[in-house]
């Protein structure tokens, strides 16, 4: 009756790791959106790329992408496992259940928009950070979105992602903060701001970057 | 004098743990409206006892709200539609003539059905047993304000010492956690100071227990708070986690 459990075995452990992994992800979803705040500078993609070329050039941004890389590789493998392990726990399921009384939609489907979030992640990387990274004709990083970007399918798909990504937020935001302890405490408000900033905002800033370069190829603006 | 109701059943009837169960059918008529939802099952048991068949075994005891004995998920709800009370407190006036309703037992690994709608609950008192407890003596009730406890701190936790114990949070998430039930009983020993001086071994204890008994990991749905017949608040969620956190790694 007295053992313990190591923190990293714990299911409270295991829920801290995706609470602090999913905080870390979000931080450079801040970040990635306002370098692609560039591509609006109306100058053809010359800063734009400049940026790309910097990123890809600098030994700190190569370090950090390791921890990126390493952040979405926890978050994932630990969110399926946790998915996996408690769907076990119900081998009968209830014959009626009604779950939409007791709980919202985005806190019960974290799992399904994280993967399709997750399918968006592996085209998107193969789209620009592939050619961008291994291409030895070093592409340029604007003329790669704005191809991209002239497929109403892909501008869709890429909308889709986004909205799903934000459903993604609406819980996981929030939900970090409560695994951490600090949600329901004085700086619930503002935890609940910036999680709005972070499920609203950022999706939307994301979203703008495709509807503008699909509404400027349509239009012949470019 | 309220007109009576006619009630069709839907009941998990299983012989034994390791038996195949079904949802069997019933037409219940005569169902006064002011009845308790237990007592329409009682007439249905009497009905079923004088034809030499076996009664719906289901959990019972004070009837009053406050033992945590009874269970039932009824239309997909834990304790039925209600807020804040649990199945011995809804009355079938909250239902409509002609209704079907389905009631099944608490679902969850940890919580094996016995028979029919009972389940074995055993594994929270192996939690309680784990550390859920003050292991010294602390005397009887103290002289009132010999130990000052400021309002809001006694409030929360005689708010989280509500918690009956049904399980409802369990059988409502989608994860099968315990997580409700393990903060509200670490919350109410930890904000007081006689539980005060165990509280790290009391957090590592319980949640390793948890852990061993095959509960499921908390995602924060909060549809324990939302089902629980005490409307225990998440926010001893928050706390566990920090008692937890705070035992492991300071």
């Amino acid at each position: 009756m007295s053992q313990t459990t190591s923190l990293v075995k714990s299911s409270i452990g295991q829920k801290l790791l995706m609470a602090l992994t999913g905080l870390f992800l979000c931080t450079f979803l801040l970040e990635h959106l306002i370098g692609n705040l560039l591509l609006f500078i109306n100058d053809g993609g010359v800063i734009y790329d400049a940026y790309g070329e910097f990123l890809s050039g600098n030994i700190v941004i190569r370090t950090v992408e390791i921890g990126l890389f390493l952040g979405f590789l926890a978050h994932i493998a630990y969110g399926t496992t946790l998915w996996l392990r408690n769907k076990r726990k119900r081998p009968t399921p209830y014959e009626q259940n009604n779950p939409s009384a007791n709980s919202t939609l985005a806190s019960r489907i974290a799992f399904v928009s994280g993967s399709i979030v997750f399918i968006f992640l592996v085209i998107h990387l193969k789209t620009f950070f592939t050619p961008l990274r291994f291409d030895a004709t070093h592409p340029s990083a604007y003329r790669l979105v704005t191809d991209a970007f002239q497929s109403p399918w892909y501008v869709g798909f890429y909308l889709f992602a986004l909205f799903l990504l934000g459903y993604h937020l609406r819980h996981g935001f929030q939900s970090a903060f409560q695994t951490l302890g600090w949600l329901q405490s004085r700086y619930k408000k503002l935890i609940m701001f910036f999680g709005f900033i972070f499920w609203f905002i950022i999706p939307l800033g994301y979203a703008i970057i495709p509807i503008y370069f699909l509404w400027s190829h349509m239009t012949g603006g470019y | 004098m309220s007109s009576s109701m006619k009630i069709t059943l839907k009941v998990w009837r299983q012989a034994e743990k390791n038996a195949r169960g079904r949802l069997m059918t019933y037409s219940v008529p005569d169902v006064s409206p002011d009845m308790s939802f237990l007592e329409m099952l009682d007439m249905v048991n009497n009905t079923l006892v004088r034809k030499g068949e076996d009664a719906i075994a289901f959990d019972h005891d004070c009837r009053e709200g406050i033992c945590g004995t009874c269970s039932l998920y009824i239309n997909g709800r834990a304790h039925g539609p209600l807020k804040g009370v649990a199945t011995c407190q809804l009355h079938m006036r909250s239902f409509s003539d002609g209704d079907t309703i389905v009631v099944e037992p608490w679902r969850a690994s940890p919580f094996p059905v016995i028979k029919d709608l009972v389940v074995d609950r055993s594994s929270f008192d192996r939690i309680m047993q784990a550390g859920g407890y003050v292991s010294v003596r602390t005397g009887g009730v103290p002289d009132a304000n010999a130990i000052p406890i400021p309002k809001a701190v006694a409030d929360e936790a005689f708010d989280a010492a509500a918690c009956i114990g049904c399980g409802a949070c369990v059988a409502a998430c989608k994860n099968s956690s315990a997580m409700l039930f393990v903060s509200a009983k670490v919350s109410q020993l930890a904000l007081l100071p006689q539980g005060n001086a165990e509280r790290r071994q009391r957090a590592e204890r319980m949640v390793a227990q948890m852990d061993a008994e095959g509960f499921g990991s908390c995602s924060n749905t909060y549809a324990c708070e939302a089902e629980c017949p005490k409307e225990i608040s998440v926010s001893n969620i928050a706390r566990l986690n920090r008692e937890f956190i705070r035992a492991k790694v300071l």
